[in-house]
C-alpha cells in the first residue's frame, strides 16, 4: 500500500508528500491550522444544532418540568421537589399498566422467532424470494395510525377476521376487542404483524453478510441446514439478535401508537405511555407526566443495562 | 478524550441555557377588547381559530367571513382549523401566538382567563343580552362567548320508536329500558348505540347534571357532595347507562363502534337512539339526506326524569370564543365574535338554541315547547371548582374513561359491581374534595 500520488495541497505549501507511511503534515501557519480545527465542527455545526435543539433540550424540559405541578399551559409553575416522584412511587395502579406490557413482550418473542425463520428461509435459494420479502417488510412501510384504522375494521364485528374465518366454515362470535385478554392479544398480533417487516430485514442483512464460502465448506463436511443454522448463521448474528431484543423490551414497555388508536386504552389494554399521555392532557398534569416520562426512560435503560450485563456482546468471529 | 469532554461540556453549558428559552408565554394582564362605534374604521387582519374542520374545508366559514366584510370591510379574516383542537391550541397557548379570536379550551383554569384573553365587558352589561355570561366572567368581566347554545338529549329514529308501539317520551329511566326492550322485541333496530370507541359520545353522560333533579344549583352539588351517592344526577344516568348495556340493549360489540357509520345507521333506522345533543341534530339529518331517507325522522328526546310533572333540560355553552390578550387588532377580533354570535345566523345554520335572551327556539324543538320542557341554566359559579376536583382525583367527568370502564363492567368484560364501582369513584371525588379545600 505505497501510496505516492498524493499532491501537495494548494495552501499548504508545507505539506509534501511522504512516500510509504501515511503523510505527516508539516506544522502549518496558525491561521491555517486554526480552520483545519474548525472544519470539522461547522460540518457536524447543523447535525449537533438539530440533535440538541429537538432531543437534549425537550429531555432537559421535560426532566425539568418533572419537578414542578406545571399543567401544561398556565403561565405559573412552582417547584414542587420530588413530590411527583413520590406519587409515582406510592400509587401502585401506575405500574399495574405494566401488565399489559407482558403481552407485547410475549408478542416480541414470537415476532423475532418468526423473523428468523423467514429471515434463514428467504437467505437460501427460494423461488420468489424478492417477492416475499417485499411481502414480509411492506407493513412496515404504512404508517402507523393507519394500520390502527384498518384493523379497526379488521376485527368489527362481521369484520374482515370475521368473515375469511367464516370462509374456512368456523362462524365466530366472537368481539375480538371485547375483553382485556382477547383486546391485548389482538393488539399484541397488530404489533407482530407491523414491526416483522423490520426484524426480518435486520436480520436477513446480517445474515447476507456472511461469507459463502462457510456454507460451502460446512456442506462439504456433511452440515445439513439445521446445522448450519445453529454453527454459522446464529454465532454470525448474534449482535443484530441481541439489539433486536433490546428493541424489542424497549418497544414492548413503551407501546402506544397501535392501542392508543385503536382502543384508545378501554377494555383494560392501557399502556404506562397512554397512561402518560392521559396524565398529561386529559387531567393537566403535565409535571406528574412528565415524572412517569423520566421513570419509564430509567427503565428502558436499567433493563437494557441488564441486558447487557446478561448477554455480553463479545465479537463474533466466525473464520 | 480531552476532546470528548469539551464536547460533553459544550452541550452540557447549551442544554443549562436552553430551558431559559422555554418559559411560558407571557403574563401581561387585564386587556379590554372594545366594541367599535363605526364599523367601516375597524382595521386589520385577523386569525380565527375553530375546532369546526368541515366547515373551513367545506368553505361555509369563507361565506360568514364575505358576510361580515360587508358589515367590516377593512377587516380581512384568517380561519386556522384544528382536527384536535383542545390538545393543539394548548400546546399554541404557551406563546403568544394563538390566533386573535379562539375557542377558550376547557384546559386553561378560570381564574388565568385574565392572563390569556382580553375582556369583553363586565357581567352586568353583557348578561342583560347574552345568555351564559357567568360561565366565562373572572372578578366580574366576561371573557368569553359562545355563539351557540346547546342542549343535551337523545337522538332518536322517530319511525322505530313507533314501530314499537312508544308515541309518549317515557318519563322515568325504568320506562325508558322497557321502550328500549320493547324496540329489540318488535323492531330489527339495535336499541342503543354506545359509541364506545369513538369515547367522547361517552363523555356527553355527565350532561344529565342538572336535568335529572331540574336543579340549577347541581354544579355546586358536584363540587360540595357526592356525584354517586343515592339519587345524585350522574348516578342515576350513569345507571342507566349501565342498565342499557347490562341489558343487551346496545350494539353486539362496542369496542369496534364507529361515530361516523352510526349517523346514517340511525337515520336509516338500524339504530334506535343514542344520548349526544341539540348539536347533533344537524349532523344526523345531514346524513339523512345523503342516505336518502326522510331527515325528518330524527327526533329528539329530554332524559326520562319529570320533576312536577314537567321535563327539564339544561342549556349550556358549546365552545366560548374569546380575544386573546396579544392580539394586536382586538377591535377588529372583538367586531367578529360580536358579529358572529349576533349576526352570522350560525346558530340558525346548526339548528341550535340562540345566545341572546328572548330569542326564539330553533324549529327543530318545537315538540320540547309542545311537551312543555322546561329550560334552566346551570349555575357555574363552582365550575372552576368541580374542573379542578375531577382532574385532580384522575375521575375525569369530562373524559370518556370512566363510562368506557363502566361498561365494560355492565357487559362483563370487568369485574365488580355497579355499586362498588360508582361508590369507588365517589370515594376518589370526595377524598380529593377534602384536600383542595373548596
Amino acid at each position: 500500500m505505497a501510496d505516492t500520488t498524493e499532491k501537495p495541497a494548494v495552501g499548504h505549501p508545507g505539506a509534501r508528500p511522504v512516500p510509504g507511511d501515511a503523510p505527516v503534515p508539516a506544522p502549518a501557519p496558525r491561521r491555517a491550522r486554526f480552520w483545519r480545527r474548525l472544519t470539522p465542527w461547522l460540518f457536524l455545526a447543523a447535525p449537533l444544532a438539530l440533535l440538541i435543539a429537538f432531543t437534549y433540550a425537550p429531555i432537559v424540559n421535560m426532566v425539568a418540568f418533572s419537578f414542578t405541578d406545571w399543567d401544561g399551559v398556565s403561565p405559573e409553575l412552582h417547584y414542587t421537589g420530588t413530590e411527583n416522584y413520590t406519587e409515582l412511587f406510592t400509587r401502585s395502579d401506575l405500574f399495574e399498566v405494566f401488565f399489559v406490557s407482558g403481552y407485547y413482550l410475549a408478542a416480541s418473542a414470537v415476532q423475532i422467532v418468526a423473523a428468523l425463520y423467514f429471515a434463514t428461509i428467504l437467505s437460501f435459494n427460494v423461488r420468489f424470494r424478492n417477492f416475499f420479502k417485499g411481502v414480509l417488510f411492506f407493513p412496515y412501510l404504512i404508517n402507523g395510525v393507519a394500520i390502527g384504522f384498518v384493523f379497526l375494521y379488521f376485527f368489527q364485528d362481521g369484520g374482515t377476521l370475521d368473515s375469511v374465518l367464516a370462509l374456512f366454515g368456523h362462524h365466530s362470535d366472537h368481539a375480538w376487542l371485547g375483553t382485556p385478554a382477547s383486546a391485548n392479544t389482538s393488539l399484541a398480533g397488530v404489533s407482530v404483524w407491523r414491526y416483522l417487516g423490520l426484524n426480518f430485514v435486520l436480520f436477513l442483512g446480517a445474515i447476507q453478510s456472511i461469507p459463502g464460502e462457510l456454507y460451502e465448506a460446512s456442506e462439504l463436511d456433511g452440515a445439513n441446514r439445521w446445522h448450519q443454522f445453529r454453527h454459522i448463521i446464529l454465532p454470525g448474528i448474534k449482535p443484530v439478535l441481541t439489539l433486536t431484543v433490546i428493541l424489542s423490551v424497549s418497544g414492548s414497555l413503551s407501546a402506544f401508537e397501535i392501542p392508543y388508536i385503536m382502543t384508545g386504552g378501554a377494555t383494560g389494554t392501557e399502556t404506562f405511555v397512554i397512561q402518560t399521555v392521559k396524565l398529561a392532557f386529559q387531567f393537566n398534569k403535565t409535571g406528574l407526566a412528565s415524572a412517569a416520562a423520566v421513570v419509564l426512560l430509567l427503565i428502558i435503560l436499567a433493563v437494557t443495562w441488564l441486558q447487557r450485563r446478561l448477554v455480553p456482546d463479545d465479537r463474533v468471529d466466525l473464520v | 478524550m480531552i476532546r470528548r469532554t469539551a464536547l460533553a461540556a459544550a452541550v452540557g453549558a447549551a442544554l443549562l441555557v436552553l430551558p431559559a428559552c422555554t418559559a411560558t408565554g407571557g403574563t401581561s394582564k387585564g386587556a379590554d377588547a372594545k366594541a367599535a362605534d363605526d364599523p367601516s374604521k375597524v382595521t386589520g387582519a385577523i386569525t380565527v381559530l375553530t375546532q369546526r374542520t368541515d366547515l373551513v374545508q367545506d368553505g361555509t366559514m369563507k361565506k360568514y367571513a364575505a358576510e361580515f366584510n360587508k358589515t367590516y370591510p377593512k377587516v380581512k379574516v384568517e380561519f386556522q382549523a384544528l382536527t384536535n383542537y383542545e390538545a393543539e391550541v394548548k400546546i399554541r397557548m404557551n406563546t403568544e401566538n394563538y390566533g386573535d379570536v379562539l375557542m377558550i379550551p376547557g384546559v386553561i383554569k378560570k381564574s388565568d382567563y385574565p392572563k390569556f384573553f382580553a375582556s369583553l365587558g363586565t357581567v352586568g352589561e353583557r348578561s342583560e343580552k347574552y345568555r351564559f355570561t357567568d360561565f366565562t366572567a373572572v372578578d366580574g368581566k366576561v371573557y368569553g362567548q359562545s355563539p351557540i347554545g346547546v342542549m343535551p338529549g337523545f337522538v332518536y329514529n322517530k319511525r322505530v320508536w313507533k314501530e314499537a308501539g312508544v308515541t309518549d317520551w317515557p318519563i322515568t329511566p325504568a320506562a325508558f329500558l322497557a321502550d328500549l326492550k320493547a324496540i329489540r322485541t318488535k323492531t330489527d333496530a339495535v336499541p342503543y348505540y354506545t359509541n364506545f370507541a369513538a369515547g367522547w359520545t361517552l363523555t356527553s353522560w355527565t350532561f344529565v347534571n342538572g336535568s335529572v333533579h331540574c336543579d340549577p344549583r347541581a354544579t355546586t352539588k358536584l363540587a360540595e357532595g357526592d356525584p354517586w351517592s343515592e339519587g345524585a344526577d350522574l348516578r342515576v344516568g350513569d345507571t342507566l347507562l349501565y342498565d342499557i348495556v347490562h341489558e343487551g340493549l346496545a350494539e353486539k360489540d362496542p369496542t369496534t363502534s364507529n361515530w361516523e357509520a352510526s349517523k346514517p345507521r340511525l337515520a336509516k333506522g338500524e339504530i334506535a337512539t343514542q344520548w349526544l345533543g341539540t348539536w347533533a341534530i344537524v349532523q344526523f339529518q345531514d346524513a339523512a339526506r345523503k342516505a336518502g331517507v326522510d331527515p325528518d325522522d330524527i327526533g329528539f328526546m329530554p332524559f326520562p326524569a319529570q320533576v312536577g310533572g314537567e321535563f327539564c333540560a339544561v342549556v349550556s355553552p358549546d365552545y366560548n370564543q374569546a380575544v386573546n390578550v396579544h392580539s394586536k387588532h382586538k377591535e377588529a377580533a372583538r367586531a367578529w365574535i360580536d358579529w358572529f354570535t349576533d349576526k352570522s345566523g350560525y346558530d340558525q345554520d346548526n339548528l341550535a338554541i340562540s345566545p341572546r335572551k328572548g330569542a326564539a327556539l330553533p324549529e327543530v324543538l318545537k315538540p320540547y315547547e309542545d311537551a312543555g320542557v322546561k329550560l334552566i341554566e346551570l349555575d357555574d359559579s363552582k365550575g372552576a371548582d368541580v374542573k379542578l376536583i375531577d382532574t385532580e382525583s384522575e375521575v375525569g367527568i369530562n373524559t370518556p374513561d370512566y363510562r368506557q370502564d363502566l361498561v365494560d363492567l355492565a357487559r362483563g368484560a370487568r369485574k365488580g359491581t355497579l355499586d362498588d364501582f360508582l361508590a369507588d369513584l365517589g370515594r376518589k371525588w370526595t377524598d380529593t374534595q377534602k384536600t383542595v379545600g373548596s
